[in-house]
């Protein structure tokens, strides 16, 4: 079943086939800083996780792993079928364009890496470009725009390669709040139109509970997942369900669910 | 940011507005700021040659001590031919220097970032040589050199990769760590990350290095043929400001001066109009800002 099918079927979050799983993830720096400890996660296809914690949680950390920047300390990440080229996309922080390169050359660049020439692959960039609203930017320069279009730009990298993972690490933190909210709007209708699983960072509790059917809460020191909460809101989601009581009371709950996990320190 | 931009052309056309006093003020600043850019320089130049004039009419000074500046100029005129030819063989050696410092220093300073054990074994090496003044360094270079132009090459090739191998082994280290990341998730191969992250992120570093490279390798040319001195190759600008020294030909010595430095200006102003095309589209540098 392709991620798009899964995502359609919407069968419940947590019973949809398996992308990936870690199982019992132990990550130490240096001779004994743990980063991340025993950590589980089976994701699902169509998942939209997200990942909340307080700075330190690991959570950028068990991002980076999955990403295959680093490596397990302990414990395993599996993908369920074989990973190919494209299969797997990151959205950080940064936009992390690159600024000599025109908007459409940074989009390309997924593709220009497995060996792609741009006008083999020019459609699928347009199509990128179109989905985040950029198409008339394409032969912009990176200076040439604003930080929520940077963005949108660095979005459309991971998306053009169509993706069955996403990986997107606190990617709207550094955004304006009316930006922000444009762009959770528009992250849950693009992944409507492309359907890849989502793990998100992020530190909002409400930015988790408008996007994510499922929310794993972490605590720092050392880092750790306390436990998952599930939003039931089917998609598309929008602006009537983030003004709606059910948003509200979800964001009640993840937010003491933050509460607890801010005060379990671990101090063994 | 190009909608902003649109918006502030609209309200720059509009009729209506009345003029700001301060922003007017500013604007015809500005205005005479750029003037002045040209005008000033020019017209010091203009009275630094009269006062030289005057002050060797006045003090009836002897031509073999200090020409007169129109002595100079035609001194320039009548003795082209020889100070043209002499000229060309400087900035060959300068140019094919500079080539080969380009290739030398951006070659070992992708050598460097290949591999952190080549960087510390060699790296001071580098500091050696570009410490070691070149005229002490030169006699050597010729006694072990058979060709004078291989010698000249040498010396001056010297003096100028340096700051290219420095700066662009700088350059190619500060490649955004976030973007690398990136290239390492899309499975980059080494060449790869060189070609499309190290080598453009390098590139204003480079072309920074590339500019006293310019200047140092003319300096290096020059020095060089001193050293070099008399004996078979007499034909660069060097040699000819030491033999118009020798034959107390003091307008020939200030007429090949003037051309040195006008090579060393017009070979700055051209490394620097490179710099400003191959960055003016992406590089904080080149790009002009409004305030």
């Amino acid at each position: 079943m392709t991620a798009q099918a899964a995502l359609r079927s919407s069968a419940p979050a947590g019973e949809r086939p398996g992308l990936l799983s870690m199982a019992h993830v132990d990550k130490v720096f240096g001779r004994d800083v743990v980063a991340l400890r025993d950590m589980s996660l089976e994701v699902g296809q169509g998942d939209f996780i997200s990942l909340l914690g307080p700075s330190g949680c690991g959570k950028s950390t068990a991002l980076r792993l999955i990403a295959g920047l680093s490596h397990p300390t302990s414990g395993s990440i599996r993908w369920a079928q074989d990973r190919v080229d494209g299969d797997l996309s990151v959205v950080l922080q940064e936009p992390t364009l690159m600024p000599w390169a025109t908007v459409a050359q940074n989009v390309w660049l997924p593709f220009r890496l497995h060996g792609r020439r741009f006008r083999a692959v020019r459609d699928e960039i347009l199509e990128a470009l179109k989905l985040v609203g950029l198409e008339k930017f394409q032969n912009a320069y990176p200076r040439e725009l604003s930080g929520g279009m940077k963005m949108r730009v660095s979005i459309a990298r991971a998306l053009v390669t169509r993706p069955r993972l996403m990986l997107m690490d606190e990617p709207f933190a550094a955004l304006d709040e009316i930006t922000r909210f444009k762009l959770n709007n528009d992250i849950l209708a693009m992944r409507e139109k492309i359907g890849c699983t989502v793990i998100f960072v992020t530190h909002s509790v409400f930015e988790s509970v408008f996007l994510s059917d499922r929310i794993v809460i972490m605590a720092a020191r050392p880092g750790r997942v306390i436990r998952e909460l599930r939003v039931d809101e089917p998609y598309p989601r929008g602006e009537a369900f983030r003004t709606s009581a059910d948003y509200a009371a979800q964001c009640r709950a993840a937010s003491e669910a933050l509460k607890e996990a801010m005060g379990a320190h671990d101090d063994h | 940011m190009t909608i902003t931009d649109e918006s502030r052309l609209q309200t720059a056309t509009a009729p209506a507005i009345a003029a700001d006093a301060e922003e007017l003020a500013r604007m015809r600043r500005r205005r005479a700021e750029k003037i002045g850019q040209w005008v000033l320089p020019a017209l010091v130049v203009v009275l630094t040659i009269f006062a030289w004039d005057r002050i060797v009419v006045i003090n009836e000074i002897p031509h073999y001590i200090l020409p007169r500046p129109g002595l100079v100029a035609s001194t320039l005129i009548e003795d082209w031919p020889i100070l043209f030819q002499s000229l060309l063989v400087t900035l060959q050696i300068t140019m094919g220097a500079l080539a080969i410092a380009v290739l030398g220093g951006v070659g070992l300073a992708v050598l460097f970032t290949q591999s952190r054990w080549i960087e510390m074994s060699f790296f001071p090496y580098a500091v050696i040589l570009q410490v070691t003044p070149i005229v002490s360094i030169a006699p050597l270079i010729f006694i072990y050199v058979d060709s004078k132009i291989a010698g000249l090459l040498i010396c001056a090739w010297i003096v100028a990769f340096f700051p290219i191998l420095s700066n662009t082994t700088l350059g190619l280290n500060s490649a955004d760590h976030n973007l690398r990341d990136l290239f390492k998730v899309y499975g980059a191969t080494r060449w790869q990350r060189l070609r499309f992250l190290q080598l453009p992120s390098a590139l204003p570093y480079f072309l920074g290095g590339l500019r006293i490279a310019g200047g140092l390798s003319l300096i290096g040319a020059v020095v060089a043929e001193y050293v070099a001195g008399t004996g078979g190759i007499g034909s660069g600008l060097a040699f000819r400001i030491l033999e118009a020294g020798y034959r107390l030909n003091i307008p020939r010595m200030f007429a090949a001066l003037l051309l040195i430095a006008l090579a060393g200006i017009v070979i700055f102003a051209s490394l620097s109009f490179l710099s400003h095309m191959l960055l003016r589209k992406w590089h904080e540098s080149a790009i002009k800002r409004e305030t």
